[in-house]
């Protein structure tokens, strides 16, 4: 079976505007989530998000760019640049059609739609700028990388809620594996800091007023981030013959649904979904040193995750360690488990596990290593990372070394 | 007030452009501009925000519309008589 390897990366997001910076901030344990700042934020009863400061648009995208750009399609692009910089890939005729996309997201172009939503329920106007479509348009980002990059073969977006990212990067490995191309730039992008985005979500009443503490005693729901991470995953005798870097590589993955709640999440769907990765990878539960979990901070899903690691790992559960990023980035939904997947990728070639922030208190429903609170260095062979989406759909995928 | 139309609509193209409003002729057609039907969509947008007027176009089939495209010169005067008409 042809396998495949991660040969770039590229990140921003309220840890870091680019992969190294956010690799420091999950190092040294850096909270990014703090006060956010948008247009009637006063409105909300949740005024605290993982927001990217200091960020303007203009610094990296022209006037005419920007016109067709959505907050989730720049976060993209950028993260994108920066992976295919690293892998040193050059894109030439042949390689350009058999090279694609592959992007999460679950809100796709939130920002278009709520300041045109804005504009014509609140403010009363009649008319809307003529890009409010190709904006707004869930696969906007993946068009425009494939544009950028001149990338013609497969490219399309994948929507799961929380899980999109871990599909789409599935999806990548997979058409990889089927022949289908050689090289895919995937992960995901969310932009769903504005008032609508949070409004909604507040609706639920799962998220949390003053800071996201998974797998603590004392969490009380999930803070939301924005941001995007993208990997250039290819073919790996290709990547060999041509010397790129190499990061990692992606040995399995599997999907199931709950087929059950469309919020709440189920063991054993979970369970299912971490061993059919495992399966895949053709790895034993005790090779695995290190899970990103999907540690919402939500007590339901906190709860049934470690639940889910201790039967499908069952002894080896206590020896391996499981944290969540999320308290430091906050939850950017459909683009999370790209910006995860570095933390993943930082346990195996820096040694260096990402810890759980925010962490004070036991709770006995969470009794595994969750690495509380500093980084921890430890070498391994494989990582495993999850997400488990609202909807019952799970994704997992699970990286090595490079051998 | 016909000047100021003409050059409104020229700053307009002229910036849809990446030109200085200097560049814009009158016989000028959208293709010697270099503006393309995205470019045509965002100029109608801008012409409607600037004059609070409602322009009938559709990017179907441009050159049916009501609204004269052919030049720059048809255009402004496209716009004045839609000024007259919608006041």
């Amino acid at each position: 079976m042809r396998r495949v390897v991660i040969t770039g990366h590229g990140a921003i997001n309220a840890l870091g505007h680019n992969a190294a910076e956010t690799r420091a901030s999950m190092r040294e344990g850096v909270c990014g989530i703090g006060d956010l700042e948008f247009q009637d934020v006063g409105r909300l009863s949740i005024s605290i998000g993982g927001q990217i400061r200091n960020y303007r648009p203009e610094d990296h995208f022209g006037r005419q760019e920007l016109t067709l750009y959505d907050k989730f399609t720049q976060f993209a692009l950028l993260a994108a640049r920066e992976a295919v910089a690293e892998s040193g890939l050059v894109v030439d005729e042949a390689l350009s059609e058999r090279a694609g996309v592959v992007l999460g997201t679950a809100g796709g172009g939130l920002q278009t739609q709520d300041e045109n939503y804005r504009s014509v329920y609140e403010e009363g106007k009649n008319r809307v700028h003529p890009f409010v479509v190709p904006r707004l348009m869930n696969n906007a980002a993946a068009s425009h990388v494939s544009m950028t990059h001149n990338l013609q073969g497969p490219t399309y977006t994948v929507a799961t809620a929380c899980a999109s990212s871990n599909h789409a990067m599935g999806q990548a490995l997979n058409l990889i594996r089927a022949g289908q191309a050689d090289v895919v730039l995937t992960g995901g992008s969310e932009s769903m800091l504005c008032f609508g985005g949070i409004k909604a979500w507040e609706g639920l009443r799962v998220m949390s007023k003053d800071g996201c503490r998974p797998f603590c005693a004392t969490r009380n729901g999930m803070v939301q981030g924005e941001g995007a991470a993208v990997f250039v995953f290819e073919e790996r005798e290709r990547a060999m013959a041509r010397g790129a870097p190499i990061l990692a590589e992606v040995a399995g993955f599997a999907m199931t649904s709950d087929a059950a709640d469309i919020v709440m999440p189920s063991q054993i769907g979970a369970e299912r979904a971490m061993r059919g990765a495992l399966r895949d990878a053709g790895l034993a539960p005790e090779d695995v040193g290190y899970i990103n979990a999907h540690g919402t901070g939500t007590t339901a899903n906190d709860r049934t995750e470690c639940a889910a690691v201790r039967q499908v790992f069952g002894a080896h559960a206590d020896r391996l360690m499981i944290s969540s990023t999320k308290s430091m980035h906050g939850h950017l939904i459909g683009g999370t488990g790209a910006v995860e997947l570095i933390a993943c990728l930082m346990a195996l070639d820096e040694g260096v596990i990402a810890p759980t922030i925010n962490w004070r208190e036991r709770d006995p429903d969470c009794d595994l290593d969750v690495v509380p609170n500093e980084a921890r260095e430890a070498r391994m062979r494989a990582v495993m990372t999850n997400a488990f989406a609202f909807g019952g759909l799970n994704a997992v995928l699970v990286l090595t070394a490079p051998a | 007030m016909a000047e100021g139309v003409q050059e409104k609509v020229i700053a307009i193209l002229a910036e849809q452009a990446v030109l200085d409003p200097s560049e814009v002729s009158l016989d000028a057609t959208l293709a010697d501009l270099g503006i393309d039907s995205l470019g045509l969509v965002e100029t109608v947008f801008a012409i409607e925000e600037a004059f609070d007027i409602q322009v009938p176009f559709n990017a179907n089939e441009p050159s049916q519309s009501e609204f004269d495209i052919s030049t720059v010169a048809t255009m402004v005067r496209a716009v004045e008589n839609l000024i007259a008409a919608q006041k």
